[in-house]
């Protein structure tokens, strides 16, 4: 019990962390909207062109922009949440305290990374997609249940992400110095959650390629869920299945590096 | 608390004007030599980093390409005419960017207190920014849209005309020159904003981005703000509707074509004069 309040708190910690920048927050707000502005009109020439496309209608399409750019930083698809950070911490050594701590390393890290996605959903996310609610042509559920549903797989797309950037960091205990790793990442985020195109527009086997790995749960699943494109309960199965091996890879990789941390005394 | 950015306009008072400018360009060079020298320390470093700068930008032509895999036409324009498009506003960018992108750095700069670090030395604050960090990797943004402006010379079949082979360096360099204002605007902008510093990135990763796609794609509303409110347009979407032999975007007359030097040179005034109020307004935090 005293170990859920210690997390609970981790969690707000995180949260109020980003709540603190204020102004940068509104630049964040203000740089999405103009990329979805962007991305819309391109979405809608390509659905001129081809209208349904990937089983899309515009107004999917559409809906399909303005939530990617309401969850780019939530779900940090091209990183930048706490990955650096705790590299650093792993290059300077400071990791050595953290394992000290009467406190597991990856629930301490998945807590703080929830804090602050759930602030960035709030902060940078309700901003743009109001807008895009507003000024174009949306396609959004009227039943609450289609919203509950896209909460849960928003918030399983967090899990994943934060399996895939951990096991980004702890890369770390090997390489010392995580900007490859860090760059890969960003791209195969980009590409394979959908952030760059719908994976459903994706050509031919590519395109099944795509949505079977783990990036698919971070922004084609919720998006399918809320756009009622897919079962909300497969949905969730596969982005639990791809969380739990993550977290589970996570683990092992955490404790064979650990095993190995040699601590420079003095 | 003497104030730092009076003291260096004094100092640089005694200089004349056209020896300011000559200073800057030799201190930018010196410090832009110093940073090569310091990234070449890591050779193998180097090379990754420039390969992933090549590969990140590379990925919105990806983006174009899977786009082309559905459609054979987008906004009336097919894939190489995109790629031309594309081509021209990424080398404008990258040049640019090469240049003078670590920019944006400066609103960290006046935050953590080391710009007044730059104030202090002897050399135009402007110039000291510009090549601060100065990141060679930032070669591979060049490098891939060079290669994307060649494919899309070799598909299209222009109707070449000495005024449009002049054409295509002249919009180049002023496209970079336009894309250097912008980004000595934003950093302007940050002496007041220092925490929104990503709002520099909605116009310049922003803007090149929307210049890769055709102008018919766009609203009329923002065709018309990038035309005469921020005048990207001029990077790229009016000298190559010349080349291309396209309708002019809003039905602008055939002239504005060749306009781009004139719209560089007028931005980057713009841009200096903004970059002073900015650095005039600075004030230290202190300690």
């Amino acid at each position: 019990m005293g170990s859920g309040r210690l997390y609970a708190a981790v969690a707000a910690g995180g949260f109020r962390r980003y709540a603190t920048y204020r102004a940068a927050t509104a630049a964040g707000v203000f740089t999405n909207t103009v990329f979805g502005l962007i991305l819309v009109y391109t979405y809608l020439a390509l659905w001129d062109a081809k209208p349904q496309l990937g089983g899309y209608d515009q107004a999917q399409a559409v809906t399909y922009v303005w939530l990617g750019q309401a969850l780019l930083a939530a779900l940090a698809i091209g990183g930048g949440g706490f990955e650096d950070e705790l590299m650093e911490r792993i290059r300077t050594g400071d990791i050595a305290v953290d394992l000290y701590r009467p406190a597991d390393l990856q629930l301490w890290w998945l807590a703080a990374d929830l804090g602050r996605a759930l602030f960035q959903v709030l902060g940078r996310g309700l901003v743009p997609f109001a807008f895009g609610a507003v000024f174009f042509p949306v396609a959004l559920p009227r039943e609450a249940s289609a919203w509950a549903a896209f909460l849960v797989a928003v918030l399983l797309a967090a899990m994943v992400s934060f399996g895939l950037r951990y096991l980004v960091a702890l890369s770390a205990f090997w390489l010392m110095d995580g900007t490859g790793v860090t760059q890969m990442a960003w791209l195969a985020g980009f590409f394979c959650s959908g952030m760059l195109l719908p994976l459903n527009v994706f050509p031919g086997a590519l395109g099944e390629v795509v949505r079977a790995l783990p990036w698919s749960s971070m922004l084609q699943a919720p998006a399918d869920v809320l756009l009622g494109e897919a079962d909300p309960l497969g949905t969730f199965v596969f982005q639990a299945g791809w969380a739990l091996v993550l977290l589970a890879v996570g683990r092992l990789v955490q404790s064979a590096a650990t095993r190995r941390v040699v601590v420079q005394g003095g | 608390m003497v104030d730092a950015a009076d003291a260096a306009e004094v100092t640089a008072g005694r200089v004349e004007r056209g020896g300011r400018v000559a200073e800057g360009l030799r201190a930018y060079r010196l410090i832009v030599a110093m940073w090569i020298r310091s990234t070449m320390a890591y050779r193998t470093s180097f090379v990754l980093t420039t390969l992933g700068n090549f590969a990140t930008t590379a990925l919105d032509f990806v983006a174009i390409l899977l786009m082309f895999s559905r459609v054979d036409a987008l906004g009336g324009y097919a894939l190489g005419e995109v790629a031309f498009l594309y081509g021209l506003t990424s080398v404008s960018f990258g040049l640019a960017d090469l240049a003078i992108g670590s920019m944006d750095r400066l609103g960290r700069r006046v935050r953590d207190g080391t710009l007044d670090t730059l104030l202090v030395r002897p050399a135009p604050v402007l110039a000291q920014v510009a090549a601060d960090r100065f990141g060679l990797r930032r070669l591979g943004r060049v490098t891939q849209g060079a290669l994307v402006l060649g494919y899309a010379l070799a598909t299209v079949d222009i109707d070449w005309t000495p005024a449009k082979l002049l054409l295509m360096p002249v919009m180049l360099v002023s496209g970079a020159g336009i894309f250097g204002a912008v980004f000595v605007a934003a950093a302007a902008f940050q002496f007041v904003a220092q925490d929104a510093s990503e709002v520099s990135n909605a116009f310049t990763y922003g803007g090149t981005t929307l210049l890769q796609y055709p102008p018919t794609v766009f609203a009329r509303e923002l065709v018309r703000g990038v035309t005469f409110v921020v005048p990207l347009a001029f990077v790229n979407w009016l000298p190559a509707s010349h080349v291309l032999e396209r309708p002019y975007p809003l039905d602008l007359p055939a002239w504005v074509a060749f306009a781009p030097p004139a719209v560089a040179v007028a931005c980057c005034a713009l841009a200096g004069l903004a970059w002073r109020a900015g650095l005039r307004s600075y004030r230290s935090t202190g300690s």
